[in-house]
């Protein structure tokens, strides 16, 4: 059982379109990260003020872990097999099984007490994705798609993030693939990947996601240094600049990870349109990182009152309206 | 953005581990990646994040060597949990958890729970309660 898998790593810029595109790469279907995260339709934007983490509102560029996941396997029919464990040990021997019968398994685990990673980036964060391809030494194999190569973790290393604790915990949940269609129709998924993007970045009667949720982000950044105070206001805006260039953003919260998606699926599809709204697509981005260089300096500056945060907020009005007409014309070509 | 643009703002936080994949435009306008080592902004997020994290940790070890709080409102910061967080990792209840901040009921605490305590903080039981130790922390 101590025979590796052989399995291709390759690095990408966020984990759970990492994940998806290297387990089927492993099973013969090679579809690229933007690939997998268009059809599996990840990019998105909601700000819940009521949803807190570590005291401060939290603000996403991406739906709830797990659904790009959902998304993708339905979209091309492919069928997971998942299991969550309320035994460790059992955990861990499923785990084995799998390895013996030469099973890539997916699995989310933490990054707090994942040894390999940076840092400065190692929060109590819950839902990240990697694969263990196999056992060396008594060592796990680790692809993790954030890595540039392979990473090993001991027994009780891999225990430990399986069943790290509190927000989205893991509880040693594990996926592998059961069943891989014989064929598939790319172009319809990616046509529904594109139609729920816009959807859900138009429609939503909610005014915390989408196009809304960017006005309803504006209007509550406008007045975050009159109502918190200067040291908590820049918390929290420079909370959503964590999210925004959080590792596996791609840049510019996933927004030129999606255009290089629409890139591929101007090709696919035939549609020049695509790809001419892509190159639009890179200049909201490059809007969403003008932001991020204020609240940078805001946040640099965050004993002092500061000014920036109207700038910060025009800004963001800015990029609601250019983002509405976008989805509005990604919409029309689509359809 | 363009490929050329992509920043290399290093604040090494990533620490060499790895360089992270951003998607631009090369000079034909097909999108591609480059790998970075970090971005200004970002990086000054991050260490505010961090700031905040330190700043936390420094008032609790105040409080601890003051008497006002057991070493586990120390080590709670220290490791960015909450008493949730702490409580669901040591399986007791958060008002069990919060009841054991005070250096008062912390210092009756029976072996075993102090064995729950410290294991959760990679400690042995002799460290978790030696308050001396936090004299040298920062």
């Amino acid at each position: 059982m101590d025979q590796p898998i052989d399995f291709k790593h390759k690095q990408s810029a966020h984990c759970e379109n990492g994940v998806v595109s290297n387990l089927l790469g492993f099973y013969g279907i090679q579809l690229s990260e933007p690939m997998v995260f268009g059809i599996g339709s990840g990019l998105f934007f909601s700000h819940m003020p009521f949803l807190k983490v570590g005291g401060i509102p939290v603000t996403s560029f991406r739906p709830l872990p797990g659904i790009i996941f959902k998304r993708i396997s339905r979209r091309l029919g492919i069928s997971f097999e998942r299991k969550k464990f309320r035994n460790p040990a059992k955990a861990m021997e499923a785990l084995d099984n799998n390895l013996a019968l030469g099973i890539p398994t997916g699995m989310l685990v933490g990054v707090y007490h994942l040894s390999y990673f940076p840092d400065p980036y190692r929060f109590h964060f819950n839902a990240h994705n990697l694969v263990v391809v196999g056992k060396k030494d008594g060592n796990y194999l680790i692809s993790d798609p954030v890595m540039n190569g392979m990473e090993q973790l001991t027994y009780d290393e891999l225990l430990k993030v399986r069943y790290a604790k509190g927000t989205f915990a893991p509880n040693g949940h594990m996926y592998w693939v059961k069943q891989i269609p014989a064929e598939f129709d790319l172009k319809q998924a990616i046509i529904k990947g594109i139609k729920h993007t816009c959807k859900d970045m138009l429609t939503i009667p909610i005014p915390m996601f989408g196009v809304k949720g960017i006005r309803f982000l504006s209007r509550k950044v406008r007045s975050y240094p009159s109502r918190l105070g200067a040291r908590k206001a820049a918390s929290y805006t420079g909370q959503i600049v964590r999210a925004q260039e959080e590792i596996g953003t791609g840049g510019a919260g996933f927004r030129f990870m999606y255009g290089a998606f629409l890139q591929e699926a101007a090709v696919v599809l035939n549609k020049p349109v695509l790809r001419d709204l892509s190159i639009e697509l890179s200049g909201i981005g490059d809007l969403w990182r003008e932001f991020a260089v204020i609240t940078g300096r805001i946040v640099k500056n965050r004993n002092s009152a500061d000014e920036s945060y109207d700038h910060a907020a025009n800004l963001l009005l800015v990029i609601a309206d250019k983002e509405e007409a976008f989805f509005k014309k990604l919409k029309a070509a689509v359809s | 953005m363009k490929t050329t643009e992509v920043p290399q703002d290093d604040a090494n936080m990533l620490q060499g581990k790895f360089r992270e994949p951003v998607y631009s435009l090369d000079e034909n306008g097909n999108y591609t990646t480059v790998p970075s080592v970090g971005w200004e902004p970002k990086n000054e997020v991050m260490k505010e994040a961090w700031d905040q994290v330190h700043t936390k940790t420094e008032l609790a070890r105040q409080q601890v060597l003051s008497g006002l709080k057991s070493p586990l409102a120390y080590y709670i910061e220290k490791e960015i949990m909450d008493i949730g967080l702490l409580a669901k990792y040591t399986g007791m209840w958060r008002w069990t958890v919060k009841r054991h901040l005070n250096p008062k009921t912390f210092s009756r605490l029976s072996r075993p729970t102090l064995e729950k305590y410290a294991k959760v903080f990679n400690l042995s039981v002799e460290e978790l309660i030696d308050i001396n130790r936090l004299k040298s922390e920062k």
